[in-house]
């Protein structure tokens, strides 16, 4: 086989190609021979390091900056006390450099001088930007209510935002992490077990022996922790399963992959269930125990045989049957993972309830290798004045729609910004932080037609991305290697607690978010809500109740807690007890019946893609978080673009080849605004395509990722919505190839 | 002493952790690398495999870049590392045309650049940078002289290949299958 056949992930050049450029300059840079052969190294804690959490993702690894001779910025090691990390980052974090060093970021606070969306902007001051801020908001609160001001916010910026909005009147606070992501397993494993699973999920990974992937790419998402537990599950040989259409890296390296056709897997949920029943093969102990409803479901499950599934998922039965017991013999050291983004096809929190009830049946819920049961320190509060009350509650707005909902929707408040959606409400102003909605949001089209409608959009990034282009004012944040941050604090198996602190001054005219917010609120009115004296004192103060202090956690970066609750997993000392209405795990969902759901999962067949079409399947890669790292000058060296892959009989039928450009159309009609590059692969089914979720940036300020791939988002602009709780299901959109250009400008 | 790394092609996810790490640890300039990953896949759909590999200079213990050098600027160092000295290099490119891994590459600053086993750290008894970031663990380096050494180990243990051993370099990386 020839080698240059291969594909090199990294697609750099590494050799002969780049010869022609290759210039004979004769080597006189000695700084880097001596970094080189490192005869002045001294050993690495001889450098001045610095703690820090990331902010690339949302799993936030503890780390330490380095700085390298001359006092720049140099690298960043993953904190070996962190269990986010163990002391390796993941390639974002390790490239979290190119965030800070980045020269397309935002440099000065603007305000807009022309329409919306047509980059028209001046330079303002702080004061002023932080003015025009203040006294809209003044103006829409007290005009429409501050209630329609909405928060929509990613990433560590939002705690203190979220102060500030509270303290302004408003409790419409939301992530698109919530609706567009994890929301649907968030409810039905509370409807199920009585609580939700939060971030880092509970999976036992470590101790595992048998790991159920259902279209989750562990290994191609890089959540940290569970890439590294995985890693050693697969050194310790336990046995994966994978369902998945595509042939995910971790299919690659799975006992079992089962190929399912797209959108079925509830049948297989169901199969797996009919199967594990009546074999006798789930935790009878368990089962009686601790859960309601069996009868009904083992009634339920019986018309749903893996023969049944074989019709609608394509997967043989016997492999269904077989991996049912390689399930069962695992027990209870089995995970059957939930999975994190999980808005599919608008049934997603009926799906994710079938996984929490196999979870249930095989008795992993709270057991060693199944989940265990994390424990979170409380930080104590910053003293300030009372809350006033919200006169419109999110929840409020929303009436009777998603009863399920535990938290705002974002999709909730783009619908609710345009007029006529909903009776008596609009939604008149948005601050957004750390969130493209533009490229986040499925139906961009939607998206758009909600911030014209806005009286104010205050835009909080880093980076030029494609919703600052529409902002009526930008405040530019440091980022995260330049600032403080709140204290992070996460479930996990001991409490435990890190420090973000700036390992340089901001660059540009920068700050940091924690500056924004307070000196807002101080042209707000509501400048006692922050009264702290420095935000080292306000990091300080709770660090001191807390048994430590901000000097300590300077030099330590993280800090481990005892656990209080007791065992990690149910135990004669630590019986389980379930927040549920019956006080034990719902198998049947009397919450749902009495809300007209379903009260146990139900398969119900899905739209499919018409002829000459393909369904969109789109996830993640481990060198990018979203759309927010492809212009990280690091990063995009190595991934710079997505492809589309294709499987190869699909390719002979439209005659494409490897490499050829391509734009894609859906079944609406929505055309990328860029080409995308073939890649011909066995590793996709012949109904579906694959991108990687996040490229195809139209910001031409973003000068790496301008024009670079194609983005999802302009795809998806059919969304099947869940009605149990809202999440905005994304894979029931269809696409076509044009071979041609269809010679669309590219708008911002 | 002898110096080799060993990368378990079946934990690697192919991340590309090892490239970012060696980005910054070296200061290798934006749009090169030293290491990178291959993928590789075989089979019809459902019937497929793929192979991960993390891959570098092998520092073989016969390695013709060394041969071929005009200069001495390819030599062996400190535990058979294979390095290049930039104020010896004339950029000629041989050691580049000469590499039958595609190891090397030409720095923009006028010299012949490649994985350096990250020499300084593994002086101060550090692991090189890929080895100490990788997620996995999928990557082990150490002296196979020493028979109790972790990769001395592992490649007991362990069934592996080197990559086309016919060129007769008798290359120092391992991949375990």
């Amino acid at each position: 086989m020839n080698r240059r056949n291969f594909i090199r992930i990294s697609t750099l050049s590494a050799g002969g190609a780049m010869l022609g450029s290759f210039g004979f300059g004769g080597g006189k840079e000695p700084s880097l021979l001596d970094r080189l052969t490192g005869k002045s190294h001294p050993d690495e804690s001889g450098y001045m390091r610095t703690p820090t959490y990331c902010e690339i993702c949302f799993w936030k690894c503890a780390g330490w900056v380095y700085k390298n001779d001359q006092g720049d910025i140099w690298k960043i090691i993953g904190n070996e006390n962190d269990p986010h990390c163990n002391g390796r980052l993941c390639p974002r974090g390790t490239g979290g450099v190119g965030m800070y060093y980045d020269q397309d970021r935002l440099k000065t606070p603007m305000i807009r001088t022309g329409p919306k969306g047509k980059q028209s902007f001046r330079r303002a001051s702080w004061d002023e930007a932080l003015d025009y801020t203040a006294k809209k908001l003044d103006y829409i609160g007290k005009k429409y209510g501050p209630e329609t001001v909405a928060l929509i916010t990613h990433g560590s910026g939002g705690k203190l935002l979220t102060t500030l909005m509270k303290a302004y009147g408003s409790d419409s606070i939301a992530g698109p992490s919530y609706a567009q992501c994890k929301g649907p397993r968030e409810v039905a494993f509370g409807l199920t077990f009585g609580t939700g699973l939060e971030s880092p999920e509970p999976t036992d990974i470590r101790d595992t022996r048998c790991l159920v992937l259902i279209g989750s790419h562990l290994g191609e998402n890089m959540h940290n922790t569970q890439v590294q537990e995985m890693a050693d599950a697969i050194d310790r040989g336990a046995t994966i399963i994978t369902v998945d259409p595509r042939f995910s890296t971790v299919a690659s390296k799975s006992k079992f992959w089962l190929p399912i056709k797209p959108s079925t897997d509830i049948a297989l949920l169901l199969a797996w269930t009919n199967v594990i029943i009546n074999n006798g093969w789930y935790d009878k102990e368990y089962v009686e125990k601790y859960t309601t409803g069996f009868d009904k479901l083992k009634d339920y499950v019986q018309p749903f045989s893996p023969e049944w599934a074989y019709g609608i998922t394509t997967l043989d039965p016997n492999l269904i049957r077989q991996t049912a017991k390689e399930m069962a013999n695992a027990s209870p050291a089995v995970i059957i993972h939930p999975g994190r983004h999980v808005t599919w096809y608008g049934d997603d929190t009926q799906r994710s309830r079938a996984i929490a009830i196999l979870n249930a049946l095989l008795g992993s819920w709270g057991r060693r290798g199944g989940f265990y049961l994390p424990e979170l320190k409380e930080i104590p509060e910053y003293p300030h004045p009372p809350f006033p009350p919200v006169k419109k509650t999110w929840r409020d707005i929303l009436g009777d729609q998603y009863p399920f909902a535990e938290l705002p929707l974002a999709n909730a408040i783009v619908d609710g910004s345009i007029p006529g959606n909903l009776k008596d409400f609009q939604y008149r102003g948005w601050i957004v932080n750390g969130s493209n909605l533009n490229m986040t949001m499925p139906d961009m089209h939607k998206t758009l037609e909600a911030i014209q409608q806005l009286e104010l959009l205050v835009v909080i990034d880093t980076m030029p991305m494609e919703i600052t282009g529409w902002a009526d004012v930008i405040l530019p944040e440091c980022t995260y290697l330049e600032r403080y941050d709140v204290i992070r604090n996460d479930h996990n198996r001991e409490p435990v607690i890190a420090l973000r602190m700036p390992a340089a001054e901001p660059k540009y005219d920068t700050k940091p978010d924690w500056w924004i917010t307070r000196e807002l609120a101080n042209k707000m009115g509501l400048g006692k809500y922050f009264e702290w004296k420095t935000f080292e004192e306000f990091l300080d103060y709770k660090l001191k109740r807390m048994g430590s202090s901000l000097d300590e956690m300077k030099k330590i970066g993280v800090k481990k807690y005892p656990r209080e609750s007791g065992d990690l997993y149910f135990s004669n000392d630590n019986p389980p007890t379930f927040d549920t209405p019956s006080g034990k795990i719902e198998l049947y969902s009397a919450q749902l019946e009495q809300a007209g759901f379903d009260p146990m999962p139900k398969y119900t067949p899905h739209e499919e893609p018409p002829e000459g079409f393909y369904r969109l399947i789109y996830g993640r890669t481990q060198t990018h978080t979203f759309s927010r790292t492809s212009n990280n000058p690091n990063l995009a060296s190595v991934m710079p673009d997505n492809k589309v892959w294709v499987n190869p009989k699909v390719a002979a039928n439209w005659q494409l080849k490897e490499g050829q450009e391509v734009w894609l159309k859906n079944q609406d009609g929505s055309t990328t605004n860029f080409p995308a590059k073939v890649r011909i692969t066995e590793r996709i089914r012949w109904d579906s395509v694959y991108i990687v979720h996040g490229f195809g940036h139209t910001s031409r300020l973003l000068t790496r990722a301008y024009g670079k791939g194609v983005s999802d988002s302009v795809l998806i602009t059919k969304v099947l919505t869940d009605p149990v709780m809202g999440g905005t299901g994304m894979r029931g959109n269809f696409v076509t190839f044009l071979t041609e250009n269809p010679d669309k400008e590219a708008k911002v | 002493m002898r110096f080799a790394m060993a990368i378990d092609t079946k934990k690697c996810v192919g991340c590309s952790d090892c490239v970012v790490a060696c980005q910054t640890e070296n200061n290798v300039p934006i749009g090169y690398c030293r290491d990178w990953v291959v993928e590789v896949n075989d089979g019809t759909y459902p019937q497929l495999v793929m192979e991960i590999r993390s891959e570098r200079c092998n520092h073989c213990s016969n390695s013709p870049c060394v041969r071929c050098c005009p200069t001495g600027a390819s030599h062996y160092d400190y535990g058979g590392i294979v390095l290049v000295t930039p104020h010896k290099c004339i950029g000629c490119g041989a050691c580049i045309a000469s590499c039958p891994y595609d190891a090397r590459y030409p720095h923009p600053k006028g010299y012949v650049d490649k994985c350096t086993f990250c020499v300084h750290r593994v002086k101060e008894g550090l692991p090189p940078a890929c080895v100490a970031v990788c997620p996995t663990k999928c990557l082990y380096f150490g002296d196979t002289d020493d028979p109790r050494s972790e990769i001395s180990l592992v490649l007991k243990k362990r069934k592996y290949k080197r990559l086309i051993p016919e060129a007769g370099t008798n290359p120092n990386l391992y991949f375990l299958i």
